[in-house]
């Protein structure tokens, strides 16, 4: 087989009547292997990187890219293939060579318990955003934007050894073709852009970055206020410069509203999705309808919040995102589920498969998760604390196989007898799922969601992650 | 094995779509994988998985010297097309401050891989073996339920770098790798995980027992674990744990890093003291035990050892052909390929200086008496803050207490890279080959941890 044989008209054409005839060829072909559902998923994508040091544009790095995804189903096992091939031939031999890691082939005929009998009319979710690629912004005016991102910041940043912006977007079309009778299309577009900066002073250094994204809005980057962005990015790396680093040990913490809700992205969340329960790795999965957390929290998944970044109008397999209530005033309602959650665990889809490319078979994962509003206000949560830490920015985190999660305190304060106390820094939260959930008592009034990324089983994904102002009773924090 | 790439017809369209656009300048790097990989849940199938791909990231210079780039799925002549006017457009914003050129070694003779070239198991196999071993580890303990997170997967590639210099760089290769992680858990306690990794040539060659032992020890060995006491510690860090480490901060040794002002090195640092000065740290993208090897880098450049500290002196960083020009040295063979070209370790070693200089040779895991030995390293990409040299990061490991060890529960160990260089007291025992490089056990005095209540 030679690569170079693959025809590329496919990657300069719209997914439209054309591919029908055939994908419905190989989704009957399929099914007359024996195999209980067929699925096919076809992309095309169109994506740019820019980044501005200090004064000038360092790297632009447009990338184009085509594939498609073929998983076939038998019983609770599923077969994979992913090929950047869309020529006819291409995805045949993609199918046979799924159908036959099941045992199946494509030559013999073996009736499917489950069967095709057509698709249903096409679901455009893309029709209407058509002409969005072309509504970006140019390379000019991306890289106009983000060098005024960079000016912005040395004009009101002070000790500044290094800085940044970045620009994404991200153009993705997507094509689902199921032998369900699901045949839907969606073109997806996500713009993120970020400044962050490197402040040094003799050997104090502080690094601060922040990253603004939204969804399904071309106009993005003109509506971005650089000027703000650098505010906030200077004022939190003026105020870590000269922070001495945390004393570790167990105490009360707070968390900022906004991406402070990756604590609960990482501590519950992923632990709430059928991937977790196929893998027994959620200590939740005989526990729906029973108190998980403290009856302050309600915790929702969804894909439907405007413009944010996890929104979508159609999952990775052609469903319509849910709003699933996962945990409401602390009881633990339901599961996210995708394809292969529902027929291997029998909680029903939500919408929430999920992959980063067709390089990856759809998972559960998160869209737009956030701990609801509560009643008090963010003062009355610090004023709770005696002594504690206060988590103004959050960076990254992760959770393990067990359970156990941890996320970095980027912009960190002490709290003394209720107020706002000196920067900190080199805080790590350490903690476990089921014994932290009980703990968050308290949640403010002032919920925001924050643009982030999320890597996981089917690659990373385009997430919100959110919650107001709430505070955890006792956490482990690690430090110096 | 049958070809994936044509490197001759690549570069024949290239030059003619170049010529038809007027662009005298290019170079473009491409690869080619076939992969197949399969994952069991408890004797059964669950995921079997196969791929095919293609990629190439091709640069054009534009007439004002200014370079473009584009990254693309398709290797046909359109693709190549679009390739070559998108990097066209995007050379408009190139970079006149920093441009990159070919490298001056993108010609020289590559040095001999002598990495064989594996037959294919074909899937059906690779699920029998996988079986075979998950069943292995759940019968090492009866805690041990479940293997959640497993795979065995077995890939060949090919890559290429061509430019309009009439370069052309090809390599072929077979790869495979098995993990398991395995989950334990016993009666009013919480469940405890750890595993095991191994990579091979092929799949044939993969050390199922070995993966399957290791994967098994460490997952027992933490199920009796007890929580520490938060404060300073004796730390042993395992070969793994420190290797993650040093890569997390491998910033120290990046020249683009420094040139970007992002790293805690500076052109000055070069043959200051970064470490103890019983420590060497190489580079070694040969090692035989290195089976991703290549024989060059993104640019073309040779791939070649590199020493980075000796007798605790930073002797060498590492470069593209940019970062090379800039120091007046030749480029090391560690670029990527880019509008901006990004500069990596391949495979570190951390080594004594000889075997009679490494540090305080009374230091024993056997026989020392209070100290913390830490096996695995978590969170690194929240954890580690390259830039600024500190790090709080979760492990796994254990309190050695007079000979008897434990598993500590959830725990992290923080510090800054800088005092973790110059604090290492001891190298103990020859050092070990793993996936990402090679490294003895290593010893850091005064390492503070924070327990969990």
């Amino acid at each position: 087989m030679t690569l170079l044989s693959a025809p590329a008209r496919h990657l300069s054409e719209p997914f439209g009547d054309a591919w029908l005839p055939s994908l419905e060829d190989l989704i009957g072909s399929g099914c007359r292997a024996g195999a209980d559902l067929v699925e096919i998923f076809l992309e095309r994508t169109d994506r740019v990187g820019v980044l501005a040091e200090q004064d000038r544009v360092t790297s632009v790095s447009p990338g184009i890219g085509a594939g498609a995804g073929i998983r076939v189903f038998l019983g609770q096992r599923d077969g994979f293939v992913s090929t950047n091939d869309l020529s006819p031939d291409g995805l045949r031999r993609a199918l046979a060579t799924a159908l036959d890691m099941l045992g199946l082939d494509l030559s013999l005929s073996r009736p499917s318990r489950e069967g095709f009998a057509g698709f249903r009319q096409l679901v455009d979710h893309g029709s209407r955003k058509a002409d969005w690629l072309e509504r970006c912004p140019d390379l000019a005016t991306s890289t106009g934007r983000l060098l005024e991102g960079t000016h912005c910041l040395e004009r009101v940043g002070q000790h500044l050894q290094v800085r940044r912006g970045s620009y994404a977007r991200d153009w993705q079309e997507v094509l689902v073709a199921c032998s369900d009778g699901t045949l839907a299309r969606d073109i997806r577009l996500h713009q993120s852009c970020g400044l962050s900066v490197l402040a040094a002073d003799g050997e104090h250094r502080s690094s601060v970055g922040r990253r603004y994204g939204s969804s399904d809005r071309p106009d993005d980057l003109i509506r971005w206020d650089a000027e703000a962005s650098a505010a906030e990015v200077c004022e939190s790396a003026g105020a870590m410069l000269y922070a001495d680093y945390v004393e570790a040990g167990q105490m009360p913490v707070v968390l900022a509203n906004r991406f402070g809700g990756v604590i609960f992205h990482e501590a519950c969340g992923h632990l709430l999705e059928t991937t977790q329960v196929e893998r027994g790795t959620t200590p939740f999965a005989d526990r729906v309808g029973e108190p998980i957390a403290h009856p302050a929290v309600t915790a929702i998944d969804e894909g439907l919040t405007g413009e944010a970044f996890g929104s979508l109008s159609m999952d990775d397999e052609g469903m319509e995102p849910q709003r699933s209530v996962l945990i409401e005033n602390g009881v633990l309602k339901r599961f996210l589920s995708d394809r292969a959650g529902e027929r291997r665990t029998g909680h029903p889809r939500t919408g929430s498969g999920r992959r980063q490319s067709h390089n990856f078979a759809a998972a559960s994962r998160m869209r737009n998760t956030y701990i609801d509003a509560g009643p008090h206000s963010p003062g009355d949560l610090i004023r709770s604390v005696d002594n504690g830490l206060y988590c103004k920015s959050m960076g990254g985190g992760s959770v393990g196989p067990t359970g156990q999660f941890n996320f970095s305190v980027e912009e960190g304060y002490l709290i003394e007898n209720g107020r706002l106390g000196k920067p900190v820094k080199g805080a790590t939260l350490i903690g476990d799922a089921k014994e932290v959930m009980p703990r968050i008592s308290m949640c403010a009034n002032d919920l925001e969601l924050a643009a982030g990324f999320c890597g996981s089983v089917s690659g990373s994904v385009f997430v919100t992650v959110g919650q107001p102002h709430i505070k955890v009773d006792s956490i482990t924090v690690g430090g110096r | 094995m049958s070809t994936l790439l044509n490197g001759d017809r690549l570069a024949d369209t290239l030059g003619r779509l170049a010529a038809g656009m007027g662009i005298q300048r290019w170079d473009l790097g491409a690869g080619c994988s076939e992969d197949s990989s399969v994952q069991v849940d408890r004797g059964e199938a669950k995921q079997l998985k196969a791929s095919q791909r293609s990629s190439m990231t091709l640069r054009v210079w534009n007439s004002d010297g200014l370079v473009g780039v584009t990254s693309s799925s398709d290797l046909s002549d359109d693709g190549l097309e679009r390739a070559l006017q998108g990097a066209r457009e995007a050379s408009a914003f190139g970079n006149p401050d920093d441009t990159p050129a070919f490298s001056p070694l993108c010609r020289a003779p590559l040095p001999e891989l002598e990495r064989p070239l594996a037959d294919h198991l074909g899937i059906r196999r690779l699920l029998d073996s996988l079986k075979a071993s998950e069943a292995d580890l759940l019968q090492r303990h009866p805690a041990i339920e479940t293997v959640p997170y497993n795979g065995l997967g077995e890939s060949r590639s090919e890559r290429l770098y061509i430019n309009s210099d009439g370069a052309v760089r090809e390599q072929r290769s077979t790869t495979a790798s098995l993990y398991l992680y395995a989950r334990a858990e016993e009666a009013g306690r919480k469940p405890r995980s750890a595993g095991a990794v191994r990579l091979a040539h092929g799949a044939g060659d993969l050390d199922h027992a070995g993966c399957v032992a290791e994967a098994a020890e460490r997952t027992i060995s933490h199920l009796d674990y007890a929580a520490i006491d938060t404060g300073r510690y004796l730390v042993c860090f395992g070969p793994e744990a420190f290797l993650d480490l040093m890569g997390a901060f491998s910033s120290l040794f990046n020249a683009r890093a420094v040139l970007d002002g992002v790293s805690l090195t500076r052109r000055e640092s070069l043959g200051q003291p970064l470490a103890v000065p019983f420590l060497t740290i190489r580079d070694n993208g040969l090692h035989p035990a290195h089976v991703g090897a290549s024989a060059f880098d993104g640019e073309g450049t040779p791939t070649r050892a590199l020493s980075l500290v000796e007798d605790g002196l930073l002797t060498n960083l590492l470069h593209s052909e940019a970062t090379a020009r800039q120091f007046g040295v030749a480029p090391t063979g560690h670029a990527g390929l880019g509008a901006k070209v990004s500069v990596g370790a391949d495979w570190l070693e951390v080594l004594p200086a000889s075997p009679e200089r490494r540090g305080d040779t009374g230091l024993s895991r056997g026989m020392s008496d209070t100290f913390v030995w830490i096996d695995s390293l978590s969170a690194l990409h929240a954890g580690v803050k390259a830039s600024q040299g500190s790090f709080s990061l979760p492990f796994d490991g254990w309190l050695v207490r007079g000979g008897e060890r434990r598993s500590i529960e959830a725990a992290t160990v923080a510090g800054d890279i800088r005092s973790v260089l110059n604090a290492i007291v001891a190298l103990e025992g020859e050092p070990e080959i793993l996936p990402g490089g090679r490294c003895p056990h290593v010893w850091v005095e005064g390492l503070s941890i924070t327990g969990e209540a």
